[in-house]
């Protein structure tokens, strides 16, 4: 028997554990990432030249359910035809019996990295409306994510973003479309459920009351990756936009991430922050900052035309 | 040889679903012996290494406590205090390891080669040429050493499980890839392109018998997984730590 080296070991590891795709239209590339559940590979689809991210879950899937799942997440991305939310091309079980999907492969940090990059605050505040406008378009279509946080949030090159990971997304009514026929609320759905991620669950998601969850669910988690985002150098109205966001009430949380992105955009107008109630002193200290400028220039003004009526007078 | 492609491939237990931890509680002498092979063969080498690494014992030393190691599993029943609930396997005869040097050391009258049993046949000077390959690690770092090396074994009763196999199929070029793509050190690694020319295939030949080889051999690795684990949760818990996830 010949000797394995180490580096063979490690070889013969990665080709025994990687996916199989012969009978896939995909080439392995490499591994991107590993999940609780699942491996992301990078693949090529060589017949359109596209490199795709194929999620393969690493489960067993002996009554379907998973496969089922899957099925159901693609369905639901196929819905959801948005920049900021990354297409599924297909769904498909590899020789080996394991369910995969491939997705759009996207270049570039998730928002936990870069929330350590050296991005200024206007920039992570316009990138994080972007998240925003990505789960509101969701929300419109009647979809709850309901495991937003940092991790499944990439950001592009261009500071485009994707909001990636739809695998606990829920629909909020009974559709009348194609996805009529998913499964209803079963296995990771399921009623009572405890599913999501601590530190971005909101309280009714973590106490797994399913009938209860709404797009303010989605809000509370927005909140969270918005202090995640904003790191130990939250000014107060932003510290206020993100406790209100992550109220233990869902009534006393912005009814939506467009209200939500509505009280961002007044922080970076100099606007009064629906979150964040002023006093007079508050106000007159925003309102300087906001209009510094003509501040100055009226000041310069009155003194100037003071200062001739002063001497002119003499 | 006990790891050798004859024993390691099939017939002897059927493809999947048979454990030779369950066939080594057998009432059936031979059964239990068969099933002993297929623990020896996968075991015997981390058990000699980590004997060297572990407790610094000498060569002899060594080998007498791996072949009493082993004649003691089955023969006096140690493999039968096995509780797959409460341990994977490899700990658990690292464990027993560790007792039988300390009981070893207790007890002058040890006796020699098995307590008496026929000796098994193990190619010890194979396994002290490996180490003088990789190095005796420090004892405390033995641990990852022994489970390092029950890769390294498992891997290697694949390989010559999966040589025979192909050299019984006709497809001798299966194998010369899988050994000249996953198994050589060559550097630079070679191109698909490189394999098709050095042997006489179109790249897509290459590709396809690649992947068959592969495919075979993750195969043969979680049968021998199968087997030398005691319930379907501790092999499913050994293929994901293994391979990254469990098989169907």
């Amino acid at each position: 028997m010949s000797w394995l080296s180490d580096d063979a070991l490690s070889r013969l590891r990665s080709a025994a554990s990687a996916p199989d795709l012969s009978g896939t239209r995909y080439r392995l590339l490499g591994e991107i990432g590993r999940g609780g559940m699942s491996t992301v590979f990078l693949a090529e689809d060589p017949s359109l030249g596209r490199r795709v991210a194929l999620k393969v879950l690493d489960v067993p899937d002996e009554t379907g359910d998973l496969a089922a799942r899957l099925g159901r997440e693609a369905r639901i991305l196929a819905r959801l035809e948005h920049p900021g939310i990354a297409p599924v091309h297909e769904v498909g079980r590899l020789p080996d019996g394991r369910v995969y999907y491939a997705m759009k492969f996207v270049s570039g940090p998730r928002l936990d990295a870069y929330a350590a990059s050296s991005a200024t605050l206007a920039e992570r505040l316009r990138l994080f409306q972007r998240i925003l406008e990505a789960v509101a378009f969701a929300h419109d279509r009647g979809v709850l994510h309901r495991d937003l946080k940092p991790e499944n949030i990439m950001v592009g090159p261009f500071g485009e973003v994707l909001v990636m990971d739809w695998g606990l997304a829920k629909q909020l009514e009974a559709p009348a479309d194609p996805l009529a026929d998913l499964p209803a609320s079963r296995g990771h759905t399921g009623h009572g459920a405890v599913l999501g991620t601590p530190g971005y669950m909101a309280p009714e998601q973590a106490r797994g009351e399913v009938a209860s969850l709404d797009v303010r669910t989605d809000v509370f988690a927005l909140g969270a990756v918005l202090l995640h985002l904003l790191g130990g150098r939250t000014p107060a109205p932003l510290l206020a936009i993100c406790r209100k966001a992550m109220a233990d009430a869902p009534a006393e949380r912005y009814p939506s991430a467009l209200a939500l992105h509505a009280d961002v955009d007044r922080y970076l107008d100099g606007r009064r922050v629906e979150a964040y109630p002023e006093g007079p002193g508050r106000k007159a200290a925003r309102l300087y900052a906001r209009h510094r400028i003509a501040f100055w220039l009226i000041v310069t003004y009155l003194v100037v035309r003071g200062s001739l009526l002063f001497f002119g007078g003499r | 040889m006990a790891d050798d492609a004859s024993q390691a491939g099939g017939g002897i237990f059927p493809a999947t679903g048979w454990s030779a931890i369950e066939a080594a509680r057998s009432p059936d002498p031979d059964e239990r012996r068969r099933a002993l092979d297929r623990i020896v063969a996968v075991y015997w080498r981390p058990v000699y290494k980590y004997l060297r690494a572990r407790h610094r014992r000498n060569r002899d030393d060594a080998q007498d406590l791996t072949q009493e190691f082993f004649a003691s599993l089955v023969g006096r029943g140690t493999l039968e205090t096995y509780d797959p609930s409460r341990a994977r396997l490899r700990t658990f005869l690292r464990g027993c390891v560790d007792a039988l040097v300390a009981n070893a050391e207790r007890d002058a009258r040890r006796l020699k080669r098995g307590g008496g049993t026929s000796p098994l046949s193990l190619e010890f000077e194979l396994a002290e040429g490996e180490l003088a390959r990789s190095g005796l690690p420090a004892p405390e770092r033995s641990d990852d050493f022994f489970e390092k090396e029950w890769i390294r074994s498992l891997f290697s009763s694949a390989v010559s499980q999966l040589r025979a196999e192909c050299a019984a199929q006709g497809k001798p070029a299966h194998f010369a890839l899988f050994e000249r793509y996953d198994l050589d050190d060559a550097n630079p690694r070679p191109t698909y392109s490189d394999l098709a020319r050095e042997l006489g295939l179109t790249p897509s030949d290459v590709t396809n018998y690649l992947a068959a080889a592969r495919r075979e051999f993750r195969r043969i690795v979680l049968e021998l997984l199968r087997q030398t684990t005691a319930s379907e949760a501790e092999f499913r818990r050994e293929a994901r730590s293994l391979l990254g996830h469990a098989p169907e």
